[in-house]
């Protein structure tokens, strides 16, 4: 019981005295380095390149796309398969259809629509595991 | 249309009928009245649904598949669902490709005068409007639409296969490997389980499905289950037709003539 007080008790100061002993360090760092720079700005990490085969007019302003096309898509998709609801405004393959890149025809593959702006915020990008990212594929499946 | 079905009588019956006297009621015009019968065939195309409009509950897809019709050796539906569906049969390991449709050959054993007869019928999901795969998803990605299609919904499916196990007529299948040849209109992919739609993308656009299509005898029919107009609901109600494992109360939606 007295080792476990006395345990306790001499936590915080051993934390004291393991972040004081850094506490040079830090500002060191902070005299030498220049101006600090952070991301966001474009000038630590290139932003994405970005090539449309179609541009033109997207189903909304391209603020509101870039914050909210996940929760558009999340929501058709339920729409779409729980309601059978088609033909709405939002859809995956609507997406594809416009961005997919010209030489590729993919979303997917460098410096292709949704697969360079996901890499440049680092967030995985799960729907092409299952649905096809090139505009206007034919599916072979089984030769009859 | 040369539907190798015998000739409907009632059918015939209404045709005259509208030619005779119907025009009071509205259907001035003969040719659109013609096509109105087409409507009637064994085969009629669902209306495509609105956009923005749900499945509607009143309906219940469903098939009627005549075994007696179903040519031994003949695989065409099985070709056009996997072609429709981009189910390719070159994985890995071929015991892992998916099955969505598959041939059944059963031979009567029992002694009599029917021993050695082969009846082939074509198997896939049942549509059930009880299906026990809805019942044991872990997730409740297995789920029935509003008009009675049995679907598995990807973005929850977690690859358990308890609904493969659940159901009896070995009706859904896994993906094992990676896919990249998907129809974009029917997405799947590794680690879910899938099986057949019913072609509900082809239903929604007011098509057929594949399989039904493609059938050279006219083996199967395709339409509403609570339409009694329909030519599903009324030669399910003129003929001997069977659920296949009626005892389990499912109360599947493909049901199948001359087993």
């Amino acid at each position: 019981m007295n080792k476990r007080e006395a345990i306790f008790s001499a936590f915080p100061l051993c934390l004291c005295v393991s972040v004081v002993r850094f506490v040079p360090f830090a500002l060191a760092l902070l005299a030498v380095s220049p101006a600090p720079t952070f991301a966001g700005d474009g000038t630590r990490t290139d932003k994405p390149v970005i090539e449309i085969a179609k541009p033109g007019k997207c189903i909304a302003p391209a603020e509101e796309m870039r914050r909210n096309h996940m929760d558009m898509l999340k929501h058709q998709r339920d729409r779409t398969l729980r309601l059978g609801i088609r033909g709405e405004p939002v859809t995956l393959n609507g997406c594809i259809e416009c961005h997919a890149s010209q030489k590729t025809g993919s979303v997917l593959g460098e410096g292709n629509f949704c697969q360079s702006c996901h890499a440049y915020a680092a967030v995985k990008l799960d729907c092409f595991e299952c649905h096809q990212p090139k505009a206007g594929f034919k599916a072979t499946g089984v030769k009859p | 249309m040369t539907s190798p079905q015998t000739p409907d009588n009632a059918r015939r019956k209404f045709i005259a009928a509208a030619g005779a006297g119907v025009a009071g009621l509205g259907f001035t015009a003969i040719a659109p009245g013609l096509h109105l019968m087409a409507v009637g065939e064994a085969n009629a195309a669902p209306t495509p649904r609105k956009a923005g409009e749900p499945a509607n509950p009143a309906v219940r897809w469903g098939l009627l598949i005549d075994a007696n019709k179903c040519a031994p050796g003949c695989t065409k539906c099985i070709d056009a669902c996997h072609t429709e569906n981009g189910v390719s049969a070159n994985l890995p390991d071929p015991r892992q490709n998916s099955q969505w449709i598959r041939k059944i050959e059963l031979v009567d054993r029992r002694p009599g005068k029917t021993r050695g007869h082969v009846t082939q019928l074509p198997m896939m999901c049942q549509h059930c409007a009880e299906p026990p795969c809805v019942d044991v998803c872990p997730t409740g990605a297995s789920m029935k639409r509003a008009d009675g299609i049995v679907l598995v919904d990807r973005h929850t499916c977690i690859g358990c296969r308890y609904c493969m196990m659940a159901c009896p007529y070995k009706a859904r299948s896994f993906v094992h490997a990676p896919l990249n040849d998907q129809n974009p209109e029917v997405p799947r992919g590794k680690g879910c389980v899938e099986s057949c739609t019913l072609c509900v993308h082809r239903i929604d656009k007011g098509q057929q499905p594949a399989c039904v299509e493609s059938c050279p005898e006219g083996a199967m029919t395709f339409g509403d289950l609570n339409d009694a107009d329909s030519a599903i609901a009324k030669r399910i109600a003129s003929v001997p037709t069977t659920q296949v494992r009626a005892d389990l109360r499912l109360n599947p939606g493909v049901r199948y003539e001359g087993l």
